[in-house]
């Protein structure tokens, strides 16, 4: 044991101005966290952002050339179709899984018996890989024998629903999935939002003889918005990074037709060899999140001081 | 609870308490558990055709539906999967991913947790000048996509002599695991009571000793959802084992992959199900065990993103 844990020790350092090998102890446990936050974190996002605007191909060299990487990936057809198509799942994927989410968790919460059954049965998608999930999709929306093929054979025989081949919707299949799979997880956070609303609240809006409904939209829903705001940031920041689910569902296809920007990334990182095109498109995606996360710190964190 | 112990004076005054006991066929209910109901069944379709499907023959599947319970049920696809599906070269099955990801899920599991308690517990009880500032930019790193540290990564392995092998994609878990683990257990730490911290103080024990002795005892069922959290993450993760790895040393999810999506050979679906079954088994067994906790592991990850 060092000088520095004795108490008395301690006592008479904090008297003096603070050294160095104070806290001793403390400061080599957080040298794990210290690192990962400084050369992994802070690092490798600086080393990959200034990367972004050189001409790396194989290896990462320093040849300075501006802007030409990016302009390169907004020139390209597949970055545009990635764009469009996270675009599409974003926006669907959001709205859908905090709608449903917060109708499931208000069904559950209508004090109904089997609640944890029920529970139990809308989480468990979540605690799956993406990869299993994309596999399990893309047999069901298998055209020939999986939903297409069932209702077909059920006499339906122009029955058509088949997302994955039709570039036009394939990224609808993969929202499927998606939604299967995330639903629960938000369902789960709204549960313990509206599970920390005061009971009086009921109480009163049932002596007013305000309708269930109502007073979900008017009473309890604005009573949630930290709730919202939380569940739409973790939901926003997973979707920039959808990639494990396309590459089991669809691997892009058909065609490029339903590529994501981190299969871009990882694409031309390691397959195309086009180190430059993969750190430019990796910093548009950093881009993203921090148009996501600012204004959230922002309002949660600006003024008050960070707890 | 509270409400049977109120006083009987009240009870009296208020009438009958609750709301009117109802028909258990009302309108409502018809309404509530029918639609609770009708999304389960979207909810379990797809282990339902998972498991179907792989224990039928592929003639059955063939002419059969999707839907339809397997007339000759045969285990056969599930050893196939198991031990004979061939990436590749390696015709071994999944058995090779399977013994790939649990030398990779031991030793990250043991490590990312160690270290991220020991920091969380220096952040909850020893702040010094700065650590609030690293913590700051630890949890604003979770947010960072993965993709703008990929390579940088690649670089750093690729010196320590890591690239490609168990130990690098372990090393790779453990800082990737840190901001969540670490917020979970400071925030676990801070709402210990402090004079714990102090009396073990006054009584001379150091960092280590308080650690050890005081919080470690205290905090198993925090330690517990960390490995939920840590076991259902690195098992189910693809996009590190993909690039951090090579074909030998493979994750499950990622031989999986490989198995089901290669392009050569004729789709056995039924092996492929088994297969899906068999990577996804971990995390749901771990699931439907840890229940609650299970919970509260997301819940944490959630309450203070």
């Amino acid at each position: 044991m060092s000088h520095a844990e004795n108490p008395r020790g301690a006592e008479r350092s904090a008297r003096r101005p603070r050294q160095l090998f104070r806290n001793l102890n403390a400061k080599f446990a957080s040298l794990p966290m210290i690192l990962t936050a400084l050369v992994v974190f802070v690092g490798g996002t600086a080393w990959t952002v200034a990367h972004s605007f050189t001409k790396s191909r194989l290896l990462p060299k320093w040849d300075f050339v501006g802007f030409d990487q990016y302009e390169r990936l907004w020139n390209s057809n597949r970055w545009m179709i990635s764009v469009e198509n996270l675009m599409i799942y974003g926006v669907c994927s959001l709205v859908l899984t905090m709608v449903l989410g917060f109708t499931l968790a208000a069904l559950l919460d209508r004090k109904i018996r089997f609640e944890s059954a029920f529970r139990t049965i809308f989480l468990y998608p979540f605690a799956l890989s993406f990869i299993v999930t994309g596999l399990a999709w893309q047999w069901i929306l298998n055209p020939d024998f999986g939903l297409q093929g069932v209702v077909r054979g059920w006499g339906w025989e122009s029955f058509t629903f088949d997302p994955l081949n039709n570039p036009d919707i394939v990224i609808f299949g993969v929202l499927i999935a998606g939604l299967w799979q995330g639903t629960g997880f938000v369902m789960v956070i709204m549960l313990a939002g509206l599970r920390g609303i005061d009971e009086d609240i009921w109480k009163a809006s049932r002596v007013d003889g305000i309708g269930v409904a109502k007073t979900y939209v008017r009473v309890i829903i604005p009573m949630m918005r930290p709730v919202f705001v939380t569940a739409l940031v973790i939901i926003a920041s997973g979707i920039i990074k959808l990639y494990d689910l396309v590459v089991a569902q669809t691997n892009g296809g058909p065609g490029i037709s339903s590529e994501v920007p981190a299969k871009y990334v990882i694409n031309y990182m390691f397959q195309a060899q086009n180190l430059g095109q993969g750190f430019a498109a990796s910093t548009m995606m950093l881009l993203s999140v921090i148009i996501v996360l600012v204004p959230w710190a922002y309002l949660e964190f600006g003024g008050k001081k960070r707890g | 609870m509270a409400e049977t112990m109120s006083p009987p004076k009240s009870r009296l005054l208020d009438g009958p308490r609750g709301s009117k006991p109802k028909s258990r066929f009302s309108r409502r209910n018809i309404f509530l558990y029918g639609t609770l109901l009708l999304v389960s069944v979207y909810y379990l379709l797809p282990l339902y055709v998972m498991v179907v499907t792989s224990l039928k023959g592929m003639p059955e599947i063939r002419l059969g539906n999707i839907f339809a319970p397997p007339v000759d049920i045969t285990f056969e696809p599930w050893v196939k999967a198991w031990a004979e599906a061939c990436t590749g070269i390696n015709c071994d099955g999944l058995s090779r991913g399977f013994g790939n990801s649990i030398k990779i899920l031991v030793p990250s599991v043991a490590l990312s947790i160690a270290i991220a308690s020991v920091n969380g517990y220096a952040l909850a009880n020893w702040k010094f000048k700065g650590s609030e500032v690293f913590f700051t930019i630890l949890i604003i790193g979770a947010f960072i996509p993965y993709q703008t540290m990929i390579y940088p990564i690649v670089i750093m392995l690729r010196e320590i002599k890591l690239m490609g092998s168990l130990w690098g994609l372990v090393l790779v878990h453990t800082v990737f695991g840190m901001p969540i683990l670490t917020l979970l257990f400071r925030n676990y730490f801070t709402s210990l009571p402090e004079e714990l911290f102090k009396a073990a103080r006054v009584d001379g024990a150091g960092f280590w000793g308080i650690y050890f002795r005081v919080m470690l005892p205290m905090s198993i069922p925090i330690f517990v959802v960390a490995m939920i959290l840590q076991v259902t993450g690195i098992w189910n993760d693809f996009l590190f084992g993909v690039i951090y790895t090579k074909p030998e040393t493979y994750p499950m999810t990622v031989q999986l992959n490989n198995i089901v999506n290669s392009v050569q050979g004729v789709k056995e679906y039924n092996v492929n199900m088994a297969a899906t079954l068999l990577t996804g088994l971990v995390p749901l067994i771990i699931y439907f065990v840890s229940g609650k906790l299970f919970v509260r592991g997301i819940a944490a990850g959630a309450v203070k993103g």
